[in-house]
């Protein structure tokens, strides 16, 4: 599913693989290129080896096959301090003996970069990032949302071309993390720098990204904007852990005219895309998003697929309703509608008609 | 903005103080506190803060000249200093001696001098033992005019001055109070013996001598005081006694009990008495001033004479002086102890670090397993450990030999590695390395290794990450392992004794000399308190210096 | 009429003697202080194990304190809570601790068993008494061991104390004791100082200095011994060329483990051993311990001792019962520092003098020993 080599892509894993103990592999044959200036999202549960594929691009950890490039050179063999990488660690590792300013001094004094220069650039950073003032504080005395603004600066304030973030945000409560989402994509496009941002909250990469690779079991399952992610998941991994599903399993009847016909598990039959369904007789499995199941079936277009639900429990949410309704022998069918002014509020027990468009409805591999 | 006034404490719901409320509340909460506190606590006291406050008293403690020697010291008071103390002295020491004789504290005396000045010691033993013959002469001489005074019962109704007579209970409380400080110990109960106010007054000396030995005589040796004879000093006293002429004049008109026999002892010729004499007889010492000066100027209950020495001092007539060359010796112990100490603990900081870094930065299994060697040490006892030391150190031991093998070094001139300060640098590494490696492990282990990567990834070098980012981290664990070896140390003496022949001992070797071996327990604890003022003071500049909040034991 | 104390313990121990107290009397259990080593194991083997054999039911504890016996029992004193009841002190120990008190006094002929012709104890023991609380066991000397393989080729072995100062002749380390007594003494006779006039000449600031003097002819060339077991054992390393330490530590060395060491018994320091009674025992530890004592110092376990280590009995009718070596059947006799052979040149030394001098003299010699 990795996209293809490109010859002038800034960031470039060809064919890389990773075990760490010489019997399984962590990363299984990767290959991924990103042109300069994208901000791409490695996304996945814990022990995909997305965290190691940054730390490969980092140089603290190195392929065992494969070869990393970092603008058509290899780096496989180029030690972490000289390939000019900035990074965001999990937990900022913010010098805690040093104050701010210090932290943001180290890589220019590293650099040997002059005492007046440094200066104008720690000053320059931590305006940037909203931080002028805290120059002469220690790493204890800020708020974790500093922190991760200092973490920030820091990592941008020898102007590395890359920027790799690991799960930079995890520490932050919601409406910080949101808050910082924005200003982190915000700086990156203004800076013009290509960042890789390594996370396992998907809202994060759908909200963030220019593209997202979802990692699952040492592969990229897919790599696409994050629109695309979610509308066309290319499996039924990516599906469920992209955004919020309702899922059937069936058996594909037959494909005409675009549409597969699948026979559930409980003997209805529905229409639905086929993704990576081939033929009949195939095992699928359906899968349509809560927000696009409608119960007013009157709304919908021919053509629409219906189907009886009788309501099972109704949930208030503030901006939505989140309504769980039986269906098809299933009782975990949520849908989603919008708290608009002429909203329903459906009832526990109550017999409704739902229905969807074919086109949302997704036939993918079973898995 | 509310009704409660302005003035006055605010008040609960029951009307009562809120504070006290406050204060009631949180009473049960500490008394509980308090009491799974308390074992630890009296643990604490009595097995560390009250021998550290022992030992600061006995640095000062100079009691037992004014309690052996009281009558001494206070007629010694207008004592000039110039020439031999006169006759009154002589007589009040043989009293005082007499009784320290009796209650075997005067060699005690005679070994707290002889710190200041050599002699005392046989100076009061041969008296001490001599007292006896010289108040004889005058029981000889007494018994001789009347055999009466041979008889315990005799003495007792005489000084008693008769059953219907007025007691003395002063002089008689005045001699129980001076006998339960030399004793020190508390008497409590009745001498069954009250001496006559009447022929206290006509024998003052006498009557005193006897009050002693009576009290002596029912509490110490525990028997009958009316059946004692008593001692050869009360014959001595009565001998002073009956040479003043007023004495004879008060005995005229007196008619208690044996004052027929006093009449008769008065008129008869006795030997004079000369105690200055007797006693210069018994060891000529007593005729040296600075013998007696010594007395005077250490007879004050407390005394800086343990703190002047242990820090090469004396007194002297002239006041206070360094002692002369080739008797000072703290000085060196004490710079030699500092120095050997820091010693040790730069090379424990050197040898130590990488261990715990590699500790640190193993999977946990062969950091378990490099924790048991670094433990494995403290498995053997600490002679082995130091006598193991010899046996690779000495000339003709392992590492010469392997020397000489290899053909470094040529077999006459071995390297001489014990008895040296080296030797016990080596010893004293090895032995206090665990103490510098394990707070520094813990300490390494909480500096997760982020910090490293996230400065290489600033672009420090390996070195640089590790000198600017992760050794300042690593400070505290050094401080703490520091202060640990520092402090184990300054109070080794062990090893510093096996392996440190003359030039590698520590001050504590002679504390322990003058623990177990001198006796001199004053100068030891004098000695000891000098080294825990340097302790807290060393601690004091550090905690200035580094500050104490940055020394972790642990995460 | 000597001191009152006196009596008092002498009227409690004729209780003692007198009436012939039966066991029940007794505690059945003692707590004795001594050296350990080898010593402790004659001790052990010739009276306390033959003892407690006799008497069922009766257990010996050893303590292995007696280096710092006046300290520790001083300090047992001050808690009030002595828990020893018999004590293995050297001569000037003793005398200190019955100067203090620490120790009992004892009627030796009323404690003590006479000898198998009747001679009373304190005749047997005779001048060996030098205190009243002590009750000899041993006598012991400080000597010299050599290396009889490090001598130089064509040179006599070493005959005299002088030798050890003799650099020139005898090359090589010596190890001595970290004390001044007796190597200030060694050290002003091997400086021309007559005998009977050391103590004189020592008094004496120049004397001191003189002292000193001739032990910096030998200081770098010296190893200082703090316990008795050193000497021996750098004697057997080779690390030094002759070494002082008691006369009982060379015999093991050499009768025992067959080193190459060769015995120098000129100037010997004799010096005596023996038990002490810690003061104010409870009456049924003293009835004990009183019982064990006589039992222990008779003629014939002093002369049984002295198959187990090479130290004279301090009881004149002991001499003769001497045998031989209980394990290796040399005779033991020609190893005892009292043999005629072996003392026709001894030091005797001063405690009186000591008693004196030793803090001020101790002062001077750590002093020059740290320069």
């Amino acid at each position: 599913m990795a996209d293809t080599g490109n010859n002038d892509a800034f960031v470039a894993f060809e064919r890389v693989q990773k075990s760490y103990d010489g019997e399984t592999l962590v990363v299984k044959d990767l290959n991924l290129t990103m042109p300069k200036g994208e901000f791409l999202t490695m996304l996945g549960p814990s022990g995909s080896g997305k965290t190691t594929c940054l730390m490969m691009l980092a140089g603290f950890e190195t392929a065992t096959h494969g070869e990393i490039k970092l603008d058509g050179v290899s780096i496989n063999n180029i030690p972490p301090h000289k390939r000019g990488i900035g990074m965001v660690f999990q937990n900022y590792a913010l010098f805690p003996h040093m104050t701010i300013a210090e932290n943001l001094s180290f890589p220019l004094e590293v650099r040997k970069i002059g005492r007046s220069d440094r200066e104008a650039k720690v000053r320059r950073a931590l305006e940037m990032v909203e931080m002028g003032g805290f120059g002469g504080r220690r790493p204890a005395q800020l708020s974790g949302g500093q922190q991760q603004r200092v973490a920030l600066a820091r990592a941008l304030v020898f102007e590395p071309e890359l920027v790799l973030m690991d799960e930079p945000l995890g520490a932050l409560d919601k409406q910080l993390r949101e808050k910082m989402q924005f200003e982190i994509t915000h700086l990156a496009h203004e800076l013009g720098i290509t960042t890789v941002y390594v996370t396992h909250d998907q809202t994060e990469a759908l909200t963030m990204s220019d593209r997202v690779a979802v990692f699952n079991d040492g592969k990229i399952q897919q790599i696409a904007p994050p629109d695309e992610l979610y509308e066309s998941p290319q499996n039924s991994f990516v599906a469920q852990f992209i955004g919020e599903n309702n899922t059937m399993e069936g058996t594909v009847k037959e494909i005409k005219d675009g549409l597969a016909v699948v026979q559930l598990d409980d003997g209805g039959l529905i229409d639905a895309k086929p993704v990576n369904v081939e033929k009949a007789g195939d095992r699928t499995l359906i899968s349509i998003r809560p927000e696009r199941v409608e119960f007013n079936c009157d709304r919908l277009r021919p053509g629409a697929h219906t189907l009886k639900a009788e309501v099972a429990e109704f949930i208030y949410m503030g901006d939505i309703f989140r309504t769980r309704l039986k269906v098809a022998g299933r009782d975990d069918f949520i849908i989603k509608t919008r708290n608009a002014p002429d909203q329903r509020r459906l009832q526990p027990g109550e017999q409704i008609e739902i229905g969807w468009l074919p086109e949302d409805c997704r036939a993918l591999d079973a898995p | 903005m509310s009704d409660t006034t302005q003035t006055g404490p605010v008040l609960a719901a029951d009307g009562t103080p809120l504070k006290r409320s406050l204060r009631r509340a949180l009473r049960a909460q500490k008394m509980r506190a308090l009491a799974l506190i308390a074992p630890l606590l009296i643990f604490v006291l009595v097995a560390f803060i009250a021998p550290i406050a022992d030992m600061l008293f006995r640095s000062v403690e100079n009691q037992i000249v004014g309690n052996t020697l009281p009558m001494t010291v206070e007629e010694l008071r207008d004592w000039d200093g110039t020439e031999v103390p006169d006759e009154q002295v002589f007589r009040a020491l043989f009293f005082d001696l007499f009784l320290a004789a009796e209650a075997k504290e005067h060699t005690k005396l005679g070994s707290r001098l002889n710190y200041e000045q050599s002699g005392i010691s046989s100076l009061f033993r041969t008296s001490g033992r001599d007292v006896g013959d010289i108040g004889e002469v005058f029981q000889d001489a007494l018994t001789e005019i009347d055999p009466a005074f041979d008889e315990a019962r005799f003495w007792y109704d005489m000084m008693s001055g008769g059953a219907e007579a007025e007691g003395n209970e002063r002089l008689l409380s005045n001699q129980i109070g001076r006998l339960e400080v030399l004793e020190a110990t508390n008497f409590s109960g009745d001498v069954d013996f009250v001496p006559g106010a009447a022929i206290s007054d006509i024998l003052p000396n006498t009557a005193r001598a006897y009050a002693v030995f009576a009290a002596f005589t029912h509490f110490v040796d525990e028997d009958v005081v009316a059946e004692e004879e008593p001692w050869e000093a009360v014959y001595a006293a009565l001998a002073i006694d009956l040479e003043d002429p007023a004495t004879r004049a008060a005995l005229a008109g007196y008619d208690g009990p044996g004052a027929d026999v006093l009449r008769r002892a008065a008129d008869a010729p006795l030997p004079p008495v000369d105690m200055k004499a007797a006693f210069i007889d018994s060891n000529k010492d007593w005729q040296r001033v600075g013998f007696w000066k010594v007395i005077k100027t250490y007879s004050p209950p407390y005394t800086t004479g343990y703190f002047l020495n242990a820090v090469d001092m004396e007194k002297t007539a002239e006041g206070i002086a360094l002692r002369s060359a080739d008797q000072r010796i703290y000085g060196i112990l004490f710079q030699r102890t500092m120095f050997m100490s820091l010693m040790i603990t730069f090379s424990c900081i050197l040898l130590g670090y990488p261990v715990a870094w590699i500790m640190a930065n193993l999977p946990a299994r062969k950091a378990n397993l490099l924790m048991i060697l670094v433990l494995l040490p403290f498995w053997t006892s600490l002679l082995v450990r130091t006598s193991a030391w010899k046996v690779m150190l000495q000339q003709q031991g392992v590492i010469n030999d392997t020397l000489v093998w290899l053909g470094l070094v040529a077999n006459e001139s071995r390297l001489v590695m014990i008895n040296n300060q080296f030797g016990t640098i080596v010893a004293m590494t090895h032995i206090l390395l665990p103490f510098m490696i394990l707070p520094m492990y813990s300490v390494m282990q909480t500096i997760p290794p982020s910090y490293l990567r996230a400065a290489k990834s600033l672009g420090a070098t390996n070195w640089t990450a590790f000198w600017r980012v992760y050794f300042p981290q690593s400070v505290p664990g050094i401080g703490a392992g520091s202060i640990l070896v520092f402090i184990l140390a300054i109070g080794y003496y062990i090893t510093p004794e096996i392996v440190g022949g003359t030039t590698g001992t520590f001050i504590s070797n002679r504390i322990a000399y003058h623990i177990s071996t001198s006796l001199n327990w004053g100068l030891a604890a004098a000695l000891g308190s000098i080294l825990l003022a340097v302790v807290l003071i060393l601690y004091w500049a550090y905690d200035k210096i580094v500050g104490i909040d940055n020394v972790k034991l642990g995460g | 009429m000597k001191l009152t104390k006196t009596l008092f313990a002498t009227t409690a121990l004729t209780v003692v003697a007198g009436t012939a107290l039966t066991a029940q009397d007794m505690a059945n259990s003692m707590t004795l202080v001594s050296w350990g080593g080898a010593y402790q194991d004659s001790q052990d083997k010739a009276y306390v194990k033959p003892y407690l054999a006799a008497n069922p039911g009766v257990t010996a504890t050893w303590d292995e304190s007696s280096a710092e016996a006046v300290a520790k029992l001083r300090a047992m004193n001050e808690a009030g809570n002595v828990t020893w009841d018999l004590v293995d002190v050297v001569a000037s120990d003793a005398m200190r601790l019955c100067d203090e008190g620490l120790a009992m006094e004892l009627d030796h002929d009323e404690v003590l068993a006479a000898a198998p012709d009747g001679t009373p104890a304190s005749e047997d023991f005779g001048d060996l008494i030098v205190s009243d609380c002590f009750v000899p066991q041993i006598v012991y000397s400080t000597t010299f061991g050599y290396r009889t393989d490090m001598v130089p080729a064509g040179v006599e072995p070493p005959t005299s104390v002088c030798d050890v100062f003799d650099l020139a002749k005898y090359p090589g380390k010596r190890s001595l004791q970290k004390r001044p007594i007796d190597n200030m003494e060694w050290a002003l006779y091997c400086d021309g100082v007559a005998k009977d006039e050391i103590y004189d000449v020592l008094g004496t600031d120049e004397g001191v200095n003189r002292a000193l003097a001739k032990l910096d002819t030998i200081k770098d060339q010296v190893v200082w011994w703090s316990a008795g077991a050193e000497t021996p054992q750098l004697l057997a390393d080779g690390e030094v060329f002759m070494g002082s330490t008691y006369n009982g530590r060379l015999f093991s060395a050499i009768a025992e483990q067959n080193q190459p060491i060769g015995m120098m018994w000129d100037m010997q320091s004799f010096d005596l051993d023996g038990w002490i009674v810690p003061a104010g025992l409870p009456a049924d530890r003293l009835a004990r311990v009183m019982d064990f004592l006589k039992f222990a110092t008779d003629t014939q376990r002093l002369a049984d001792q002295a198959a187990y280590i090479s130290y004279g009995p301090a009881r004149a009718s002991s001499a003769p019962l001497v045998g031989k070596h209980a394990d290796l059947g040399i005779e033991m006799a020609p190893h005892m520092p009292t043999d005629p052979a072996n003392a026709s040149n001894t030091h005797i030394y001063d405690y009186e003098w000591w008693a004196d001098n030793r803090d001020d003299l101790d002062a001077k010699f750590q002093a020059w020993l740290a320069q």
